[in-house]
């Protein structure tokens, strides 16, 4: 696989501070070449007890291959319908979701979902479990069964393949669901709010596989987050939803996540450039509530 | 599961002897006569008694071995018929607008009342008991079955489609594991519910059947002989829901740990 896009992904900034309104009409592609998802004026409202409440509101954006977007807003803004629409489980009332050019209709595999609480199944062990996609597209077994060994290693889980699901703990219990929506290889992976209900340090070693296993694979990753050091950590690009409706309001390339995995920086935590970035998206946030 | 034997176990242990030793107590005194509380020991002849020479005509194991056919055979056609129109009514609304009116409607009569139809329409022999215990046992197993499907999260049956599972696939691998702990305890109810209808079911033109041997007893005062037939009912409901319960514990496994 050639790495240019991963050069391509960020331009050296000097002017970290001023944090550029990157297009998110959709104009100008972030970075050069065909979207993988194109996201065209889309609302979404539902039926409240005093009538339509609007939960989305043109939205607009691109989202373009090996992009690892993170979208942060207050809670209730929204982006957890946004998430909800990209994988097919609900419709937009207005506007259109296309991937490759062709608009989506319901979910398949090519759009895997990783949830908040990982709906693994209880019946079946570790192994059947992140088997489930390719057992059930029909893929032959011994081609799948050396795959599910690959990802069962990629989230550093071998020894835990026979083990039963509530043997697991959360964070374990979170690695096979990436691993299982990852074994079908889809054009996206869907991430909402995954970490939410982890503690601190099982939190950020997950974030560290995450962070690895986008590197290595280049997969484009979706990842909903209310979260803005998390953001920040994992993401190339930023996208922040205002509250009631949920109306894009920030679209930025960040580089930390890449700096952490390829330059190695620790503590990138408590450099000026991450405090700055994380004040200006909290002050954006907080305005928002 | 580990056997612990807490200070639970004892309690219960000295439970079920002070009742004896309430029973013994009582008989001893003589206060009572032996129709309104047979003795102990009188229970135990007439156990033996019936146990060896019979009781009008068959043993005590053909008068168990009657009751218990019948209601095994109720309740496997209960399991094979239930379980799957439950879990397709969860899974299809039209499938269940159809047979929930139904299953809600008959549920709360009492089995008597509609006994005295089923007798008119199957005749009063074998055909109208195994009805009558059959639509006992459907109702729970059916009911549950349909709530143990509805209450699935939708993340699970979401996360299977994300995966590219089938409807059928579905169905098969999400559903039908993930209501199992519904299914059972539907079951486990079924099997309760079709063992208090056997009585009722055997007062009606039966020969055999320990819900006969206790009634037909009765009509005599043979209070020893009905003492005897309900406690033998008892520990064999109680053995019943042993099964069942094992049977649960080894196929839903992961139950009460999720």
């Amino acid at each position: 696989m050639s790495d240019t896009w991963k050069e391509k992904l960020y331009e050296p900034s000097d002017e970290l501070i001023a944090v550029q309104n990157v297009n998110y009409e959709g104009q100008e592609p972030i970075i050069e070449g065909e979207e993988l998802i194109s996201i065209n004026n889309v609302d979404l409202s539902y039926t409240g007890k005093t009538g339509p409440i609007k939960a989305l509101e043109n939205i607009n954006f691109n989202i373009f291959p090996k992009e690892f977007i993170c979208v942060l807003g207050p809670s209730g803004c929204g982006k957890s319908t946004l998430l909800k629409i990209l994988a097919g489980f609900i419709s937009p009332t207005a506007g259109s979701v296309k991937l490759d050019g062709e608009e989506i209709h319901g979910t398949d595999w090519h759009r895997g979902v990783v949830f908040q609480h990982p709906p693994l199944y209880e019946w079946f062990s570790v192994r059947t479990n992140v088997a489930f996609g390719p057992k059930m597209r029909g893929v032959p077994k011994e081609e799948y069964e050396p795959l599910v060994e690959e990802y069962l290693k990629k989230v550093n889980l071998t020894e835990f393949a026979d083990k039963k699901i509530y043997e697991l703990s959360g964070g374990m219990k979170q690695r096979v669901s990436i691993a299982r929506a990852l074994i079908n290889d889809p054009e996206i992976l869907l991430m909402d709010e995954p970490f939410g209900a982890l503690d601190a340090l099982t939190r950020e070693s997950v974030q560290d596989l995450t962070r690895k296993i986008w590197w290595d694979t280049g997969k484009t990753i979706f990842f909903i987050t209310h979260d803005v050091e998390e953001a920040l950590l994992l993401a190339s690009r930023i996208i922040v939803l205002s509250k009631h409706p949920g109306r894009v309001i920030e679209d930025i390339q960040v580089n930390f996540s890449r700096q952490i995995v390829e330059d190695l920086v620790t503590d990138i935590k408590f450099s000026p450039e991450f405090y700055k970035y994380r004040e200006k998206l909290l002050r954006l946030i907080n305005s928002q509530e | 599961m580990k056997k612990k034997w807490g200070i639970e176990r004892y309690l219960t242990i000295v439970t079920i002897l002070a009742v004896f030793g309430l029973w013994f107590g009582l008989t001893a005194t003589g206060a009572f006569s032996e129709t309104i509380i047979p003795s102990p020991a009188s229970v135990w002849e007439s156990f033996l008694d019936v146990a060896k020479d019979g009781y009008k005509g068959h043993t005590l194991l053909e008068h168990l071995g009657t009751s218990l056919e019948r209601l095994v055979i109720a309740y496997l056609l209960v399991v094979v018929t239930a379980v799957p129109l439950g879990l397709l009514s969860g899974y299809n609304s039209k499938i269940r607008a159809i047979l929930e009116p139904i299953v809600e409607f008959y549920r709360p009569l009492p089995p008597l009342a509609y006994y005295t139809i089923l007798v008119l329409w199957m005749g009063i022999d074998e055909s109208s008991k195994l009805a009558l215990l059959y639509l006992a046992g459907f109702a729970p197993v059916y009911i549950n079955c349909v709530s143990g499907v509805i209450r699935i999260k939708e993340d699970y049956i979401n996360g299977a489609k994300t995966l590219g599972a089938s409807k059928k696939q579905i169905f098969f691998y999400v559903i039908f594991p993930a209501a199992l702990t519904d299914v059972f305890t539907g079951l486990r109810t079924a099997l309760g519910v079709e063992y208090t209808t056997l009585v009722s079911a055997e007062m009606v033109a039966a020969t055999a059947g320990m819900g006969w041997l206790v009634l037909d007893a009765s009509n005599y005062l043979r209070s020893d002989v009905v003492f005897m037939g309900v406690i033998i009912m008892g520990i064999t409901g109680v053995l019943l829901d042993r099964i069942i319960r094992f049977v649960e514990h080894k196929v839903v496994h992961w139950k009460g740990r999720t």
